[in-house]
This record gives structure tokens, C-alpha cells and sequence, in this order.
């Protein structure tokens, strides 16, 4: 187990590419979420956990049932000359697994934990149609990563998120406070935050990791 | 109830990004250069238009309890299509815009026309709200798009429009530009409706 490289893709997803600031995913509950700090804590927990479950299963399914590999489930069963290339299906298969991924842990919270589904509850089915949950699944894909890689970038891609929706949170409790134009008061100014918060991150493209 | 508004609600009284801030991660992603723009403004209106009318074709024989899985279906579908056509025959744009096709997926502009539109409308009305959605959708993408490949490339098209002397603004095309693009026109289209009302 490189432990050094699995470093490197959490700083890296955390800091340099940040999902919110420099991918751009999820920025409709990054702006939506972020009045309050608590909800924003409770958002942030969710997409992170949902995040890390997406990127284990994503990657098994596409490794297992779709890629044109040797170890494609359908060509060990069947057999066959060549293995099937089923990836076309890769975002119909993906979504679909989101999809319910998200039901069935609403369902398991809801009977486990009645105290965290209070929390969390109101936010599960947003994050169907949270975008960095199914870019961060693809983004696994592009990379090549292995099944360990694919877990930690979820986790770590978890982890960013949440650091920018608390960060973006704790400066709108005080910008209710602050005297904005009319005009810009809301999301405009919210916009502009994070347009200052990308600038600040964009900082950390500097670093060099690894070799 | 007419036609004619049905179509050019999405330009500007509902405009999907400017008005109801639907859609904003493909926007602020796509919108440094107009060529990326366009691209991207055409893949979903193409998705939006074709599941729009398929949402409204099966909407009496989709039973409510599963319709959103349905519906994601139907997208995801239209979505792999433009994938693969535009991977065959825009290599170079498909690049260009990378995780952002399959993600036109979860755009939330294309299933929020289905659940609030398509799933309720005659077929006719919902391919005539798709189109006009889809285009203004792409009109708020070219807007942005102009003004960041204007500021940070001095160029409209990747032809240059400013002299040598003009010194691009180069964060305007790097991710901060986008946030800062979209606070300020959105700004801006408050200003305007705040002195309308007045």
C-alpha cells in the first residue's frame, strides 16, 4: 500500500482541485445550503458519506460489470472471444446506482437513528441531484484509479466539500450584517465570496506533491 | 396561456440561470470561452428538448411514486446519446467540456422542466417550453462566456477583437472569474428589476 500517494490524492482533491472551487461541482447546494452554519455541517456530513459509498460502488460496477477487462463479470460467465464493452453504459448505470444508494441510506438512517435522520434527513434526497456526487464517481473513472485510490479521493473529495460549505457559511451569518447594495444582497454576493475564496485557494496550485 | 410565451419565458422572465438559479455548475464551467459555451448550450438543449417530449408522451402511464427514477432514466438515455455522437464527431469539443457531458445527468434545469412541466403539459407545449428553456439556458451561457473570453482573452470566437497592447485579465478565464462573472451580472439583473419596480 503506497500511503504516500493516497496523501497526495486527498491533498490534492481537498486544496488544488477542490471540488466547489475549481471543478465546480456541486455549487447549487454549495450557494443553497449555506446560510447557516449548522445545516451546513449537516449537508456537508451527508454529501461526504453518500460521496465515499458512490465511489466504492461506482468504481466495483464499472470495474466488474462494465470495462472491457479480464475480470468482467459477463465474459467470466460467459466466456466469449473478447470481453464486453458495456461503458456506454457507464451514466445511465451510475446515476441509476446514486439514485438508490441515496434512498436505501435514507432508509437505513431513518430505522437506525431516528436523531441523525432528524439532521441529516432533509438533505439525503437533494444529493441525488448533488453534481459532485456523480463527478467525483466519473472523475474516479478518467483517472485510473485503483479501488483504495477510489475510496480515499471520495472520501477526500467529502472532506473539501464540506470545508468549503462551512468556510462559504460562517462568512454569510456575518455578511447578514453588512451593509450590501440592494441589488447584490443574496446569492449575487454569495458569488462574489466565492470568487474571492477561489482566488485565495487558487494559491495552493502552487504546491508541488510527490515527485 | 399562449404559445408564443410558452416559448420565450426561458429568455428572460424565467431564465433558468439568471432567474432561478437552476444549472449553475455547468455554467460557471463551461463558460470561459464562447466555442465551449455554444457547445454545451446545444447538448442540453438537445437533452432537454427530446425529454421533454418523451416526459409528456408517458406522463399518464408513469405512476407517481417512481416517477423521478423514471424520469432520470429518460435523461440519462438522451444524455448518453450526445456523448457518443459528440465524442465521434467534436472530438476536440468533447475534450474541451470532459466530465461536464455526462454530467449534463443531474443538470437540475433539465429535471426541474420534467417535474414541473413536462410531466404535467400536452406533448406540443412541453417540446415548445424544452426549446425555449434550452435556449435560454444557452443565451445565459454565451453571456458569460462573452464577457470572460472578452476580459481574459481579449478575443470573441477565439478571434482576437482587442490590440496587442490590451493586457488579458487572465483570472477572468481561471475558476475565480466565473464565481466573480456570475455575482456581478446577476447583480446587475437585480439593479434592473429593483428600478423597474420603482
Amino acid at each position: 500500500m503506497d500511503l504516500q500517494n493516497l496523501f497526495v490524492i486527498s491533498i490534492g482533491v481537498i486544496f488544488i482541485n477542490n471540488l466547489v472551487f475549481a471543478r465546480f461541482l456541486g455549487i447549487c447546494p454549495y450557494i443553497g445550503v449555506s446560510k447557516q452554519l449548522d445545516s451546513a455541517i449537516g449537508m456537508g456530513a451527508a454529501v461526504t458519506f453518500v460521496l465515499t459509498l458512490a465511489s466504492t460502488v461506482t468504481w466495483l460496477i464499472y470495474t466488474y460489470l462494465l470495462a472491457p477487462t479480464e475480470s468482467n463479470i459477463f465474459f467470466r460467465l460467459f466466456g466469449g472471444t473478447t470481453p464486453p464493452d458495456l461503458t456506454f453504459l457507464k451514466t445511465i448505470s451510475f446515476i441509476l446506482v446514486i439514485a438508490s444508494l441515496v434512498q436505501f441510506v435514507e432508509m437505513v438512517i431513518q430505522k437506525s437513528s431516528p436523531a441523525l435522520y432528524k439532521s441529516l434527513g432533509i438533505y439525503l434526497p437533494l444529493i441525488t441531484t448533488n453534481c459532485a456526487i456523480l463527478g467525483a464517481a466519473l472523475l474516479n473513472i478518467d483517472e485510473g484509479f485503483t479501488f483504495i485510490e477510489s475510496v480515499v479521493h471520495g472520501i477526500a473529495a467529502g472532506i473539501g466539500f464540506t470545508i468549503a460549505l462551512l468556510l462559504m457559511a460562517g462568512i454569510r451569518e456575518k455578511l447578514e450584517m453588512a451593509p450590501i447594495p440592494e441589488a447584490m444582497k443574496g446569492i449575487p454576493i454569495a458569488f462574489i465570496m466565492a470568487g474571492l475564496m477561489a482566488i485565495a485557494f487558487l494559491g495552493f496550485s502552487g504546491l508541488k506533491l510527490g515527485n | 396561456m399562449s404559445v408564443v410565451h410558452e416559448f420565450t419565458k426561458g429568455f428572460y422572465k424565467q431564465n433558468p440561470v439568471f432567474k432561478q438559479a437552476l444549472g449553475l455548475c455547468p455554467t460557471l464551467a463551461v463558460s470561459n470561452s464562447v466555442e465551449s459555451a455554444l457547445g454545451m448550450g446545444a447538448a442540453a438543449t438537445f437533452v432537454l428538448l427530446c425529454s421533454n417530449f418523451i416526459i409528456s408522451l408517458i406522463r399518464k402511464i408513469v405512476p407517481a411514486k417512481i416517477r423521478i427514477p423514471i424520469y432520470i432514466v429518460v435523461i440519462a438515455t438522451f444524455v448518453t446519446i450526445v456523448d457518443l455522437a459528440m465524442a465521434g464527431f467534436l472530438p476536440a469539443l468533447h475534450k474541451t467540456l470532459g466530465i461536464f457531458v455526462p454530467l449534463i445527468v443531474v443538470n437540475c434545469i433539465i429535471l426541474g422542466r420534467a417535474e414541473a412541466y413536462a410531466g404535467k403539459n400536452n406533448v406540443g407545449l412541453s417540446i415548445v417550453d424544452g426549446l425555449g428553456m434550452g435556449l435560454g439556458f444557452t443565451c445565459a451561457l454565451l453571456l458569460l462566456g462573452a464577457i470572460r473570453e472578452f476580459l481574459g482573452n481579449g478575443s470573441l470566437l477565439g478571434i482576437p477583437i482587442l490590440s496587442a497592447n490590451f493586457e488579458p485579465v487572465l483570472i477572468m478565464i481561471l475558476p475565480p472569474g466565473a464565481f466573480l462573472t456570475i455575482g456581478f451580472v446577476l447583480g446587475f439583473f437585480n439593479w434592473l428589476e429593483n428600478r423597474r419596480a420603482k
